[in-house]
């Protein structure tokens, strides 16, 4: 269990510390250090945990309120003008029961929210383990994650909350004041509205997201280099953004630091120098976004 | 060696280095080492450039100062490189020296940047021939006709002249960047050490290397760890060790399989879980590990102490000693500037009773393990007149500050002491700040 009391560093800064360090280190004499930049994922996946851990707690609430006043909102039309003692109480009861189911939802996300393995190092990709946006009652193979994601992981916080997948929608919109771009938060999933291949591959690309898979292999045995680091990651972003939404290349569109980690943590490391201005630009541009997105109902 | 009262007192011997504030990046001091003896002093900068000093011989008449270190030799060990195949720039920075025990008159020392060692032989030269028969002093020929007698060649004295030839290089044999050098106590092999491998070298063959460490995963993504020292055992031939960015150190028999993956011994302290932060994983990296003189011991430096194990028990050190436990409370913004990640060297005496390890604001600590006492000094231009004794610093962690004492937040974190070594027979010391070399000598009585 991380400590959050870190002299007022929240975790978003700390991601966008994190990935301002990665980004700059692609630029430094002698290489890209190897050390440092493990160093920095080990951060970046801390920092992801907390405030994946503080959003969900923080839709929780809100969801939790909301139920509550629904139900509330039900029961008074089902009984308008009955106020009296045993009416008051079954709402109690049932508002005690939703936020009862509600509280040990969260409870249980939250502890599993802590409990992530500590196997693997993270990247800001892992970022996108939060993302992908599932059907129904599917889950998402561990090998889309993988290479989509860049996630050495085969479980996700998405796939140990089955129940959420059941629950109707319950959709928070964050209105983004400095690039007016309206993410969408559903059944606890963060996507913005607007793209994102990775989501669309979690969805229905199954046998594209494998295929990415397989080239990741090969390409790994057979350069073995310094930016291997990096390297593979370039390769899955010409690979993700052939599948890409032709809106991701459209700037406007493009402003959550997510939406770019979307297609993976070479968002930011891309070879295709127009791709990585705008990505790089964009990363930057949301770094200071984040701060200031409102909640909209 | 000791004062009365017990303590040991430095006094301020010589410095090394521009007064410049202006300090140039070449001129950043990267590695420091004595050889076997002490009378050798070699510094390795950002440059690519070793300077060696040497210890003047005694001057009897003034016996308290006992040592002067002067330039013995310079010169460029490595130049930047171009790998034009990754697009990657080399450093020409000079990551470690290692010197070679010594065989005949000439010094032998290893330098090392990201990617190539070198061999270096330095040698004097004292003297020169003269007449010859066939050639003028200034190396014409002459008309084998003019030529009515012949002579032997006498050597005649000149000045001492330092020559620096490079007699080995052990290059293409690291992916990764080297971080580690160490001589093999059979004084024919040693082992170079990167992010992920490690290679075992004989001295006298260049043309290839073996690997005896890989823990590079297959899919790169699943890596968790680098490599980030190693050190062959000083009398075992078949040991070494190798520390770990998780904070882990493994020891390693050779003899048990040609490649070493499988540790003989696996050295780790679990992590104290009420000091879990973002930053638990960086201040656990260890950045350097050093055998004690005996052997008996090895100590390891991480981000924020020194720790001793003994090598007979695994599962913790035997003593702990806290660097600056101040900075806890300051890791994000340690992190934010980047000190973070500085990798602090240890060092031992000679006896194995002192270590010594850098800090910031150029403070350098000193842990006595026998009388359980330490002491924080510090490197300054202020405090450099000859013999002066320095004056223990204390810096304040909180609440009240007293007199001269130093508040966390007044440090300067731009001068750190990375690199430090101990003579290994004397109670003389030298601590590198960015670009001066401090040396220090105990007070004689």
């Amino acid at each position: 269990m991380i400590s959050t009391m870190e002299c007022a560093v929240d975790a978003q800064s700390l991601i966008s510390m994190s990935l301002m360090k990665i980004h700059n280190s692609r630029t430094q004499r002698g290489g890209i250090k190897l050390h440092k930049n493990l160093l920095v994922s080990y951060v970046l996946r801390n920092a992801r945990q907390v405030y994946i851990k503080e959003k969900y707690a923080e839709i929780y609430r809100m969801q939790q309120y909301e139920e509550v006043m629904t139900v509330c909102n039900e029961i008074q039309e089902l009984n308008p003008l009955d106020l009296d003692a045993e009416d008051t109480d079954d709402e109690e009861q049932t508002r005690a029961a939703c936020c009862g189911e509600e509280a040990s939802l969260c409870d249980a996300a939250c502890q599993r929210g802590a409990a992530q393995p500590e196997a693997h190092a993270r990247t800001a990709s892992a970022l996108l383990s939060g993302c992908p946006i599932e059907d129904g009652g599917k889950e998402p193979e561990p090998s889309d994650y993988r290479s989509c994601c860049m996630e050495a992981s085969p479980l996700s916080h998405f796939d140990q909350f089955p129940a959420l997948q059941d629950r109707h929608c319950n959709k928070t919109t964050v209105l983004d004041l400095d690039t007016h771009v309206v993410t969408t938060v559903e059944n606890g999933y963060l996507y913005q509205d607007c793209c994102c291949d990775a989501l669309q591959c979690g969805q229905g690309a199954q046998s594209p997201a494998k295929k990415r898979k397989v080239e990741f292999g090969c390409c790994i045995s057979e350069v073995e280099e310094i930016s291997d680091f990096t390297a593979a990651r370039k390769r899955a972003k010409r690979e993700d953004c052939s599948y890409s939404n032709p809106e991701y290349t459209d700037t406007s569109n493009i402003s959550n630091l997510i939406s770019i980690f979307g297609s993976g943590f070479s968002g930011l490391l891309s070879r295709q120098t127009d791709l990585e201005q705008i990505c790089s630009k964009q990363a930057l541009a949301s770094l200071g976004a984040w701060t200031r997105a409102i909640v909209a109902f | 060696m000791a004062g009365p009262g017990g303590d040991m007192q430095w006094c301020f011997s010589q410095v090394k280095g521009a007064i410049d504030d202006d300090v140039a990046e070449a001129d950043i001091i990267s590695t420091v080492e004595f050889n076997h003896t002490g009378e050798l002093l070699a510094t390795g900068d950002k440059g690519g450039r070793v300077v060696i000093f040497q210890q003047e011989i005694e001057n009897k008449n003034h016996p308290q100062f006992r040592s002067e270190y002067n330039v013995y030799s310079t010169f460029q060990s490595h130049e930047p490189e171009f790998d034009y195949l990754k697009s990657l720039e080399i450093e020409e920075k000079i990551n470690k020296i290692r010197w070679l025990p010594q065989k005949n008159a000439a010094q032998f020392l290893l330098s090392t940047n990201d990617k190539t060692i070198k061999l270096w032989k330095i040698s004097e030269r004292d003297k020169r021939p003269e007449g010859y028969n066939l050639k003028e002093e200034d190396g014409r020929y002459k008309d084998p006709n003019t030529i009515t007698s012949l002579r032997v060649p006498v050597l005649i004295p000149m000045d001492l002249m330092v020559e620096a030839s490079p007699r080995r290089v052990f290059a293409n044999a690291h992916t990764y960047h080297i971080n580690s050098i160490s001589v093999n106590s059979d004084n024919e092999t040693y082992l170079s050490a990167d992010d992920l491998r490690i290679n075992l070298w004989h001295l006298e063959i260049t043309d290839r290397s073996f690997n005896i460490v890989d823990i590079k995963p297959a899919n790169m993504e699943e890596l968790t760890e680098v490599i980030t020292a190693a050190e062959f055992h000083p009398h075992q031939c078949n040991t070494f060790v190798y520390s770990s960015s998780k904070g882990t150190i493994r020891l390693c028999d050779m003899r048990v399989s040609a490649l070493c993956d499988k540790h003989s011994k696996l050295f780790e302290e679990p992590e104290d879980p009420s000091n879990r932060s973002f930053f638990s994983e960086i201040i656990s990296s260890i950045s350097d590990v050093k055998f004690s003189h005996n052997g008996r011991y090895m100590m390891t430096r991480d981000y924020l102490s020194m720790k001793i194990w003994d090598l007979n028990m695994e599962n913790r050190p035997v003593e702990t000693y806290q660097v600056h436990e101040y900075l806890r409370s300051k890791l994000c913004s340690l992190y934010e500037n980047d000190c973070i990640f500085d990798k602090f060297e240890c060092c031992w005496n000679g006896n194995d009773s002192v270590v010594m390890t850098g800090s910031y604001n150029n403070f350098f600590r000193i842990f006595d393990r026998g009388h359980r006492r330490d002491v924080t000094l510090e490197a300054s231009r202020e405090n450099s007149k000859p013999m002066q004794v320095l004056k223990p610093r204390k810096v304040c962690a909180g609440g009240k500050r007293k007199k001269d004492e130093i508040s966390v937040d007044s440090l300067d974190f731009n001068k750190k002491i990375l690199h430090t070594a101990w003579h290994p027979q004397d109670n003389i010391i030298t601590v590198a700040t960015t670009n001066n070399l401090y040396i220090f000598q105990d007070k004689v009585n």
